[in-house]
């Protein structure tokens, strides 16, 4: 497969904040930083001294079993959560205090476990709110339908069509979001993400009821969209195949610690992180 | 026939309707001028009642801005229809008084453009606090406001002396000819017309259809859809909601402008929390979010009454159980079929169109 030909490609390497990034990444200065990033709820540690630094155009996984704390983590990338502990570095902007809008005015785009659409809305539509800072106009000249209105209309239009036509979704712009088959919404809202000119997009668990030739097919997009925004990914996903076939860095998250990082290789033979999934082999 | 075609014919049919009335009644009024009364067409009660039922639209269609387009259940919506009714009265007879302006029409626009202005500043101020809330505690909260305004304007006296307006609060010893009388109400010169009445309400339905089709309405619809999903779209939450908020109570003071003059004396406890009420009855008969739904509602709700009255003391029940039979009607799939099967006969043509969509 040519997409595990890149992955065994990609050189990883250390660098000073205890993670790995890929070579090629090297120079330029990382997308996300977090140090020692944690957040308590009522004395329960949801995510503790989190360490994480993600290459430009890297595309990194988030993994752990349920409930280990990894949509707490991009709920904390996002500023859903202020952590109580911690710092997150977007572009090498501390986003100590934004919320959660001014965190994706900075770049950060997600999609949600979930599927969070405005469902009343079309296709286009949503791609057209994820465009909102994008192509711009104000309420006045929306009311009176000013030259610019039109302009940018147009200019929204083609914009969100052309995003749409990566996952082969242009026909469907006009039908109401809510009504679309399940994988064709969480597709829907990689879309909208995108339309944001995100520079980090997080995926929760973007293959969630799929089936294995979907997932597959997902798996060439997001290397696809990988290479086209030149952006970096951290997706969270329980299907390993997906995982081990796309990511190029893996965290291992349990019980809100980092038990392990490294490459797909690296990780498939960690004994801590095959006992978090599986449990101890009982001695003797 | 793709979205936004339906959109656009949604759009022109329910200007289209107004236009249409305007057009219409402005032929009856003008047949009905010259003749005796015998001969006339309009009734007097219907004739009297245009100018409200005008108001009662554009308050319905402001209050399902923020009803349906929105959704946030706002229950104080009379509150921002009292502010403007008052300043306008203000407006209008301080022009009249201190500035001599004896052109109507001119003392009726500015009035209306103030008491748009000030229930609009209205509109902010209450906004801050306001929307900060979710749900119910938004409901109860705009409620207390309603309540608020309406008992304040019963404490404010108004004089105007010469090109000074005087203003007394609780005490009404003030100096010059009373425009506002406490409790007492407000005497007006009633320069209300029908054509100010179809011109308002059409600039709200450009306005608030016009603005559901932008960039601005999309997000404010994102917002009622998925808080959570639009703010991380960058969508600012705050301020769309209080965009769609400040614009409602902006076309609800206008609208209590043109009220207040309409009727030669006013009292403050006539917008009381049961014309909020009233106004989100017609909403939600008209459809959360149907705009033109809400132009209907309110015309047709606004005349039933008028009508009824004929049943003297069991007007209110039957009016009552109108709107019982109405809301069950328009939510029983047996009789939505049967409406559908029905426009499906009316127009011929779009059958085949209808059975092959299925």
């Amino acid at each position: 497969m040519s997409e595990q030909k890149r992955r065994s490609q990609t050189r990883m390497v250390p660098v000073p904040s205890e993670s790995i990034v890929p070579e090629r990444d090297l120079g330029k200065p990382p997308v996300l930083e977090t140090h020692h990033l944690g957040i308590e709820f009522g004395g329960l540690k949801a995510v503790d001294d989190f360490n994480l630094t993600i290459g430009r155009t890297e595309i990194a996984g988030l993994i752990g079993p349920n409930g280990a704390g990894k949509t707490t983590v991009f709920n904390l990338l996002t500023k859903v959560y202020e952590p109580t502990q911690g710092t997150v570095m977007i572009n090498g902007r501390d986003t100590k205090g934004m919320n959660i809008t001014q965190a994706s005015q900075l770049g950060v785009a997600r999609t949600f476990q979930n599927i969070r659409l405005f469902s009343q809305m079309t296709v286009e539509e949503n791609v057209r709110i994820g465009l909102h800072n994008q192509i711009k106009y104000d309420m006045f000249t929306g009311i009176l339908r000013l030259p610019r209105y039109w302009k940018q209309e147009r200019k929204q239009h083609t914009e969100a069509l052309e995003l749409l036509s990566i996952f082969d979704m242009q026909d469907l712009a006009d039908v109401k979001a809510g009504s679309l088959p399940y994988g064709a919404q969480r597709r829907l809202e990689i879309v909208r993400a995108l339309a944001t000119n995100p520079c980090l997009l997080l995926l929760d668990e973007p293959a969630a009821g799929m089936n294995p030739h979907e997932t597959s097919e997902l798996m060439e997009n997001i290397a696809k969209i990988r290479d086209r925004f030149q952006i970096a990914i951290l997706l969270i996903e329980h299907d390993m195949s997906l995982v081990m076939g796309v990511c190029e860095g893996i965290c291992v998250l349990n019980f809100g610690k980092v038990i392990a990082k490294g490459t797909a290789d690296e990780i498939q033979n960690n004994p801590v992180v095959i006992e978090a999934y599986l449990g101890k082999r009982k001695e003797g | 026939m793709s979205v936004k075609q339906k959109k656009l014919i949604y759009n022109l049919v329910t200007i289209g309707l107004v236009a249409a009335a305007w057009l219409i009644f402005t032929l009856l009024l003008n047949h009905d001028a010259g003749v005796p009364r015998k001969e006339r067409i309009l009734s007097s009660s219907m004739k009297d009642q245009l100018i409200p039922i005008c108001c009662w639209i554009v308050m319905a269609v402001s209050l399902n801005l923020v009803v349906g387009i929105s959704g946030e259940l706002s229950l104080g919506h009379a509150g921002f229809m009292s502010i403007g009714a008052f300043t306008g009265i203000v407006v209008s007879g301080w022009l009249l008084n201190g500035f001599a302006v004896e052109d109507a029409t001119l003392r009726l626009v500015l009035a209306m453009v103030a008491g748009g202005l000030t229930a609009g500043i209205a509109g902010v101020l209450i906004g801050i606090p306001v929307l900060r809330l979710r749900g119910d505690y938004l409901a109860i909260v705009t409620l207390a406001f309603g309540e608020i305004i309406k008992n304040v304007l019963n404490c404010v006296y108004v004089a105007a002396d010469g090109r000074h307006l005087n203003l007394g609060f609780i005490n009404n010893n003030i100096a010059g000819t009373m425009l506002l009388n406490g409790p007492n109400g407000a005497k007006v010169k009633t320069i209300a017309t029908v054509n100010a009445g179809f011109i308002l309400v059409l600039i709200t339905l450009v306005i608030v259809l016009n603005l559901i089709n932008s960039r601005s309405g999309r997000a404010i619809m994102a917002v009622r859809d998925n808080r959570i999903a639009a703010e991380s779209m960058g969508v600012p939450v705050t301020k769309y909601k209080m965009m769609a908020f400040v614009t409602a109570a902006t076309l609800a003071g206008m609208a209590g402008a043109l009220y207040g003059l309409n009727f030669a004396t006013l009292l403050p406890t006539k917008f009381s929390f049961n014309e909020s009420i009233n106004v989100l009855v017609f909403v939600v008969l008209g459809g959360i979010g149907n705009i033109l739904g809400s132009v209907i509602s309110a015309t047709a709700l606004t005349i039933l009454p008028e009508k009824l009255r004929f049943l003297q003391n069991y007007r209110m029940l039957v009016y009552a159980v109108v709107l019982i039979v109405v809301m069950l009607a328009t939510n029983n799939r047996t009789i939505r079929a049967w409406f559908n099967t029905l426009s499906e006969r009316l127009r011929p043509g779009k059958r085949e169109e209808a059975k092959s969509h299925e």
